[in-house]
C-alpha cells in the first residue's frame, strides 16, 4: 500500500488552482496543497516536503524552485529534478502544455503519468482560454480604432457615421489592406498632424 | 526558402541583440527569420532548448556550464555559441541599508567596488540577505567574489538566494532583502518603486564579465548546420549597431515594445547610455561601458573560471569541472563564422581582472 503522494500546486489565481486540485482529485488520491503567495514559495515547499510541485511554465517563480534544488550542497533535500529523466516523452508533453513538474528522484512513472496528464489536461484548457481572451481584447482594440477613424472621417468630409464606415472599408478594398490598417493609418496620421 | 528560427528571450536589456537582429532585419540579411518566444524564467528557458521547443535561447552564462555539472535540468546537455552581452548586472540595496551607508559616510560614487562592498558589510545586521536571479549566474559568482574578496566569510555571512525579479523590488521593501543583483530594467524598477537604491555595476567588479550567451543543444552546436552559422552572424551584426551611439534611441523605442520589455524607453535608455538613476531622489551617475554587446565570441578560460568558482563552492571535482566547463564555450566554431564576415576585425581584449587586481587565469589557480 502506497502512502499518498503529496502534491503541491504553485498557483496565485485561486480559481485555476481550484480547477487543477479538481482534476487532479478526478485522477486519484492524493494530498494536496496550494501555494499563492510567491513570496513564501521556498519556505511553503520545506514545510510541505511534497513529492511533487506543479507550477505553470511561464511562473517567474521557477528559478526560485530550481535553486531548491541543486543550489545547497551537501543537498538539503532528495528531491527535484525537472520532471522524471527516464520518461522524455512525458517531460515534452508537459512542457508543450506550459507545465512543469518537479519531482522527486525515483517517483515511477506509472505513479506520475495520471497526474502529468490530468495536469497537462488542464493548462491546455487555459492556454485556450487565454488564447480567445487576447483574441477578443484585440477585436475591442480594434473597434475602438475604426470608431476613431470614422469619427475623423465624418468631421473631417461632414459625412454620416455608415458613409464614413464605407468609405473606410472601400479605401481598405481598394487597397487590398485590412479596414483596421487604414483606420490606425488615418488615427496616426492625424495625431501627427493635430 | 527562409529557415525560421525560434529562439527564446527574457524580456531584459540584453535580450537586445536578438530583438534588434529580428526587427532590424539582421536576421533576414543573412538569409534566415528569427521568430523569438517571451520566457519568464531561465529553467523554462532550458528547457525550451533541451526538449526542442526552441533552436536556441538567450542563457545565463553560467547555465550551459551548470547543466553539463549536472546542476540542474534534465534535457540535453547545452552550448554557448555566442555571448550576447558583457556585464549589466547592477547592485542595489534596500532603503535601510542604503540609509546606513550615507550615514556612515559613503557617496555612492558607483566606480569604488572596494568601498562600497566594506559599507555594505558594515551597514549589514546579520547576515547578508541578497537576492540574485538564478543559482548558477554570474550574479551569484560577482557576488561571492566580491564579498568574500573583502574579507566576508561566505556561506556564513551572506544568504544569497534565488528571487525572480519582478518580485525583488517589492523583497526589498518588505525588508525581506538588503540587496539585489540583476540585470536591468529591474534595478531601475526598483529605484523607481522607491525601494532601493543603486550601489555598483556589476562591471565595476570584472569588467567583462559574459552576461548571457546563446545556447543552443551541444549535438546542434556539433552539427553547426548553416542557420545556426547565420544566426551567429546576424547577432554580431546586432551587436554592433547597438554598439554604435546613433543606434541609440531606436533600440530604446524597439525594446520597449509591449511584446518585449514593456517598461517605458527612458528606464531601458538608462542601461544602454550607462547614465544609471541611482536613487529615488533622482541622483544619477554615469558607468561607462554598463553593458557591452560587441565582446561577442566565448571564451574558454571564462567557462572554465564559472566552472571552477562553481565546483569549488558545491564540493565537485575542479579539474573535471574546469574540463566540462570548457566544452560548452565553443570559442573556434564562433571564430570560424565571424571571420568569414567580410569587415570582420578581431576585437583586442585586455586581460581580464578583477577589481582587487587578480587576473582571470590567476584568480581560478588559488
Amino acid at each position: 500500500m502506497h502512502r499518498l503522494l503529496k502534491i503541491t500546486i504553485v498557483e496565485s489565481d485561486p480559481a485555476r488552482a481550484a480547477l487543477i486540485e479538481e482534476s487532479l482529485s478526478r485522477a486519484g488520491q492524493y494530498e494536496l496543497n496550494i501555494v499563492s503567495d510567491m513570496a513564501r514559495l521556498t519556505e511553503a515547499i520545506v514545510a510541505h516536503n511534497p513529492d511533487i510541485v506543479l507550477i505553470d511554465l511561464d511562473n517567474p517563480s521557477r528559478d526560485a524552485l530550481e535553486a531548491l534544488t541543486l543550489a545547497s550542497a551537501p543537498l538539503e533535500r532528495p528531491v527535484a529534478l525537472f520532471v522524471d529523466q527516464s520518461d522524455a516523452n512525458l517531460t515534452r508533453i508537459a512542457i508543450e502544455a506550459g507545465v512543469s513538474a518537479y519531482v522527486v528522484d525515483g517517483l515511477r512513472s506509472e505513479r506520475l503519468k495520471p497526474i502529468i496528464d490530468a495536469a497537462v489536461t488542464r493548462f491546455n484548457m487555459f492556454r485556450q482560454m487565454r488564447v480567445e481572451l487576447a483574441a477578443t481584447k484585440r477585436a475591442l482594440e480594434e473597434r475602438k480604432v475604426i470608431d476613431r477613424a470614422k469619427g475623423l472621417l465624418m468631421k473631417a468630409k461632414g459625412i454620416g457615421e455608415a458613409d464614413a464606415y464605407a468609405l473606410l472599408r472601400r479605401t481598405a478594398m481598394d487597397q487590398g489592406r485590412k479596414v483596421i490598417d487604414i483606420a490606425e493609418a488615418l488615427v496616426t496620421t492625424a495625431g501627427l498632424l493635430s | 526558402m527562409t529557415t525560421t528560427l525560434h529562439i527564446g528571450f527574457l524580456p531584459l536589456i540584453d535580450a537586445a541583440p536578438l530583438i534588434v537582429a529580428a526587427e532590424m532585419g539582421f536576421d533576414r540579411a543573412e538569409g534566415i527569420a528569427l521568430d523569438l518566444r517571451r520566457a519568464h524564467s531561465w529553467s523554462a528557458l532550458r528547457d525550451m532548448v533541451s526538449f526542442g521547443q526552441v533552436t536556441a535561447a538567450q542563457m545565463l552564462s553560467a547555465m550551459p556550464v551548470a547543466t553539463a555539472l549536472g546542476l540542474g535540468g534534465a534535457g540535453a546537455p547545452l552550448a554557448a555559441v555566442a555571448v550576447l552581452s558583457t556585464n549589466g548586472e547592477v547592485i542595489g540595496v534596500s532603503k535601510a541599508i542604503a540609509a546606513r551607508m550615507r550615514e556612515a559616510g559613503h557617496a555612492f560614487a558607483l566606480n569604488d567596488p572596494d568601498a562600497a562592498g566594506r559599507a555594505l558589510i558594515a551597514a549589514a545586521r546579520g547576515p547578508l540577505r541578497i537576492a540574485v536571479p538564478f543559482p548558477f549566474s554570474m550574479h551569484a559568482e560577482l557576488l561571492y567574489y566580491w564579498l568574500t574578496a573583502l574579507g566576508l566569510p561566505a556561506p556564513a555571512s551572506v544568504d544569497i538566494r534565488t528571487v525572480p525579479p519582478p518580485l525583488m523590488a517589492a523583497g526589498l521593501a518588505a525588508g525581506e532583502l538588503d540587496a539585489i543583483c540583476v540585470g536591468e530594467p529591474w534595478g531601475s524598477v526598483a529605484v523607481e518603486t522607491g525601494a532601493g537604491a543603486l550601489l555598483l555595476p556589476g562591471s565595476a567588479i570584472w569588467a567583462g564579465a559574459p552576461e548571457k550567451v546563446l545556447g543552443v543543444r551541444a549535438d546542434l552546436a556539433d552539427a553547426n548546420p548553416e542557420p545556426l552559422r547565420a544566426a551567429i552572424r546576424a547577432l554580431w551584426h546586432a551587436g554592433q549597431w547597438l554598439s554604435d551611439r546613433q543606434s541609440r534611441t531606436t533600440a530604446c523605442e524597439l525594446l520597449a515594445g509591449s511584446q518585449y520589455l514593456d517598461v517605458p524607453a527612458e528606464i531601458i535608455d538608462r542601461a544602454l547610455s550607462g547614465h544609471l538613476t541611482i536613487s529615488g531622489r533622482g541622483k544619477s551617475r554615469h558607468v561607462p561601458k554598463f553593458v557591452d554587446f560587441s565582446r561577442y565570441a566565448p571564451h574558454a578560460a571564462h567557462a572554465a573560471w564559472i566552472g571552477e568558482r562553481l565546483a569549488a563552492r558545491l564540493g565537485l571535482d575542479r579539474t573535471a569541472a574546469r574540463t566540462a566547463a570548457i566544452a560548452t564555450y565553443r570559442s573556434d566554431q564562433n571564430r570560424d563564422v565571424l571571420q568569414a564576415i567580410p569587415g570582420y576585425r578581431e576585437r583586442e581584449t585586455a586581460p581580464d581582472r578583477f577589481f582587487d587586481g587578480q587576473e582571470l587565469g590567476l584568480a581560478t589557480s588559488d
